[in-house]
């Protein structure tokens, strides 16, 4: 017979006002096995976790249950606790009897029922827990970053710079992201290039940094210590070891196409690098746009290259590699406007979003930094700039705040009063947020030093007059109608999720929240990690973000990556899949349903009598095993069973709940 | 047609997966979402875990309804998991029905670990549909 310790926690009134701890531990020392009942106010403090330690020796218990929160909180805790007295942490079980029991009903009564019910179930699965073993399992010390903004390009270098090697995909020609595309940065109004573009020489610079740009991740596999990637390197049509990044060929090309780094207000030839200041600074051919690709003549840019870098033969390539740790760092889509037709976008060339007015305002852009209307390239007088197109919008758009339209707003109002004196900006607002450091005392500038003039209204429609347009709002204080003639209109667009974020969710085991931004692993205390051990979240994959709350979070996730990569082992799940040979028919149902390739044939020797017989086996890598268990309900004799949730245990715990 | 006793409190044994159902159900718990006491949550790591002879052992000792739920077909934590919960309880229902155990007795709900509110409307809903049913007496032991 198990000598069984039943711990209660009361996590102060969390349990102890909803169940009746007296009475719970009354039953559970009548409960089969059970040979030692206590209670702690705070099971997880080290006096609770003393506690048990001292009452596992005196009473030689050698099966523990806790009852407490929810075992996501502190199984590991425990299990340590219990290791620390000498016993296998496997043979501790936690009984949920905060978050499914205390927390979820209000009847005193029913509730300690419940509790008892679910420290009977707990102790019934305990009773028949086995010791598990970890075994040790070799790293692979380097770090795959996915995107390369200004997110994974910080996490790329934190990592490098501590010693480990990585590889930083990014899938367009260039680094750079969304930092790139911009002019300055809110609330020091640095300029965006300026800061960035020698971050991007570090990362070409770097020893340890190994660039794979034009490049997607097509498939993920095994898990963390020990990720294989595949990497499709997607065919450039420029040999990267000939080129020299001269830049004739781009200049000669006869294909003009919206350049995606101007925002469609600019063109930019068919073999093209993003930016002036792209890195690597070597171009690529965009097949749907090149000529030749298209119609077989031109090979314009082969002719007039000087280090016959061109390779028009060139395919997509496939890369295996392995990795330790994978940081995800795709940052974010702005909004589509398609839903939005009453602000007359893409009906009107003066209406813009605000990272085509970037663009406007950026040096390198199309106007050469003078802010001018796109219909008649003359500067504007009056510019309204709607706030949350897009965002706060439960109706037809996204129902979270965008978080940093305000700030860039304020940002665009003080550009605009600089770059053209005299201009007079309206803005549009349904609150001002402006959470952060210094951020307040931007906006304030904002309206105060440069005259920015800001109504509070949700505008209901812009339309032209003349060569004009005119927007009509409310203005929420006062009530009156407001209709304001202006020269250029200025949409603050939302923030999204990339298009192909659940995509690549799927691709790396991690989950997305109802907009397809990937999920942490708990939102204040596990901020950078997924549920997937292994995986890393920067940037605004995760959620919007500006830029300091990004580098701030992809150092954080370096900072996980390095101190997994420091580590000399890990140790490996033990609850993983084990067959039973005596009863192994050898059908190999288990192969089939396995998602990690952990199930493999195997041939024995048996002796029948005086021949030796070959059987064929199932045999499971447990490094490979996650221990999901689906092999154990598909093996039709009944052979393999799941280490910490065996059938011996699960059925127990059925009949505990059905007494 | 069963016989209803007085204030019949149905007893729901349900199995939730770790990675989604289970965090659902923490997350109910986090955000006080109240639903009755009758169910009891027996933690897997994946629905493809759960045995199709725990649900009916689960009748057999005398559950009133069974729950299994997992993450959503595509979510699955273990890739591709819950495809086979899909398949497999597709198959046990209609064994079920054939028994004539009611369709609202066996039930597979894909919650995510995001979903506490639809964790608790699903217990809510179980919860008056069986007791709208009255006891198991189909498969229950003769104890």
């Amino acid at each position: 017979m198990k000598r069984i310790g039943v711990f209660l926690c009361w996590c102060g009134s969390n349990i102890a006002a909803t169940v009746d701890i007296e009475e719970t531990m009354a039953a559970a020392r009548k409960m089969p096995g059970v040979v030692y009942v206590d209670h702690n106010k705070y099971t997880c403090s080290e006096i609770g976790q003393a506690m048990i330690r001292e009452a596992i020796a005196a009473h030689r218990l050698d099966r523990v249950v806790i009852g407490s929160c929810s075992p996501r909180m502190h199984e590991n805790t425990f299990r340590k606790t219990v290791e620390a007295a000498g016993l296998n942490p496997f043979y501790l079980e936690i009984a949920n009897i905060r978050e499914q029991c205390s927390w979820v009903h209000k009847d005193k009564l029913t509730a300690t029922e419940k509790a008892i019910s679910l420290i009977r179930t707990a102790v019934a699965k305990a009773a028949r827990s086995e010791p598990l073993f970890s075994t040790e399992m070799s790293i692979e010390r380097r770090a795959l970053v996915i995107g390369g903004g200004i997110a994974g390009i910080q996490a790329a270098l934190d990592i490098a710079d501590a010693g480990f090697e990585v590889d930083l995909v990014e899938k367009e020609p260039s680094i750079g992201g969304r930092m790139a595309q911009l002019d300055k940065t809110f609330p020091t109004l640095d300029c965006s290039a300026c800061i960035l573009t020698p971050k991007m020489v570090d990362v070409a610079q770097h020893g340890n940094i190994n660039l794979i740009t034009y490049s997607e991740v097509e498939k993920v596999e095994g898990f963390v210590g020990n990720f294989t990637v595949t990497i499709r390197n997607r065919a450039r049509s420029v040999d990267m070891e000939k080129c020299t990044g001269c830049g004739d060929c781009y200049a000669k090309c006869p294909s003009k196409v919206d350049s995606e780094f101007e925002m469609g207000l600019a063109k930019r030839r068919a073999i093209y690098t993003p930016f002036p200041q792209a890195v690597p600074n070597k171009p690529a051919i965009d097949r749907a746009n090149c000529r030749y690709f298209t119609s077989g003549k031109c090979k314009v840019c082969q002719k007039v290259c000087p280090a016959g870098a061109i390779d028009y033969e060139q395919q997509d390539q496939l890369v295996e590699k392995k990795y330790g740790a994978i940081v995800v760092a795709t940052g974010f889509d702005t909004h589509k406007l398609d839903n939005y037709g009453e602000y007359a976008y893409g009906k009107h060339p003066d209406v813009i979003t605000s990272l085509e007015f970037e663009r406007l305002v950026n040096a390198s852009g199309p106007t050469g930094g003078k802010i001018l209307r796109p219909s008649n390239g003359q500067p504007p007088k009056n510019v309204a700039f709607i706030q949350c197109v897009g965002s706060r919008d439960k109706a037809k758009g996204n129902p979270y705040c965008a978080k940093i339209c305000c700030m860039y707003t304020a940002k665009h109002a003080i550009l605009l009063s600089e770059k053209v004196p005299g201009a007079n900006a309206f803005v549009f607002y349904i609150d001002v947020r402006t959470p952060g450091k210094d951020y307040e005392e931007f906006y304030n500038r904002a309206y105060e030093e440069c005259g920015a003039t800001y109504i509070r209204g949700n505008v209901s429609k812009v339309f032209p007059d003349g060569d004009k347009l005119v927007v009509r709002s409310v203005d929420a204080l006062s009530g009156a109608l407001v209709e304001l003639v202006v020269d250029m209109v200025v949409l603050a667009t939302s923030v999204d999720a990339r298009a192909d974020a659940r995509e690549l969710a799927q691709k790396l085991s991690i989950t997305t929240n109802a907009y397809n931004f990937f999920n942490e692993a708990h939102p204040k205390l596990r901020p950078v990690e997924t549920q997937t051990a292994g995986v890393f979240l920067a940037g605004a994959c995760q959620g919007p973000k500006d830029i300091p709350d990004t580098v701030a979070q992809a150092s954080a996730a370096a900072v996980k990556v390095v101190s997994l990569l420091n580590k000399e082992s890990l140790l490996s799940n033990p609850t993983v899949a084990e067959v039973d040979i005596k009863l192994c028919s050898g059908d190999m149902s288990c192969l089939a349903v396995c998602p990690y390739g952990a199930i493999a044939e195997k041939f024995i020797e048996e002796r029948h009598g005086r021949e030796i017989r070959k059987r064929r086996v199932a045999e499971v890598n447990t490094a490979l095993c996650q221990g999901c268990g689906a092999c154990t309900v598909a093996c039709r004799p009944g052979a393999i069973n799941l280490k910490g949730f065996t059938n011996e245990q699960i059925l127990a715990e059925v009949d505990a709940i059905c007494l | 047609m069963s016989v209803k006793p007085e204030g019949f409190e149905p007893l729901i044994v349900a199995f939730c997966c770790n990675w989604c159902s289970y965090a659902g159900a923490d997350l109910a718990g986090t955000s006080r979402m109240a639903y009755p006491t009758n169910v009891r949550i027996i933690r897997v790591p994946c629905s493809s875990r759960v045995n199709p002879s725990f649900i009916i052992r689960a009748f057999q000792r005398g559950a009133d309804a069974v729950l299994v739920a997992g993450c959503h077909p595509g979510d699955c934590h273990y890739h591709s998991g819950n495809f086979f919960t899909r398949r497999r309880f597709t198959v046990l229902k209609q064994m079920l029905e054939y028994m004539g155990i009611e369709p609202e007795r066996f039930q597979v709900r894909w919650i995510s670990g995001s979903e506490g509110a639809k964790f608790a409307s699903v217990m809510n809903n179980i919860t008056a549909e069986v007791k709208s049913l009255g006891p198991n007496r189909k498969l229950r032991d003769a104890r």
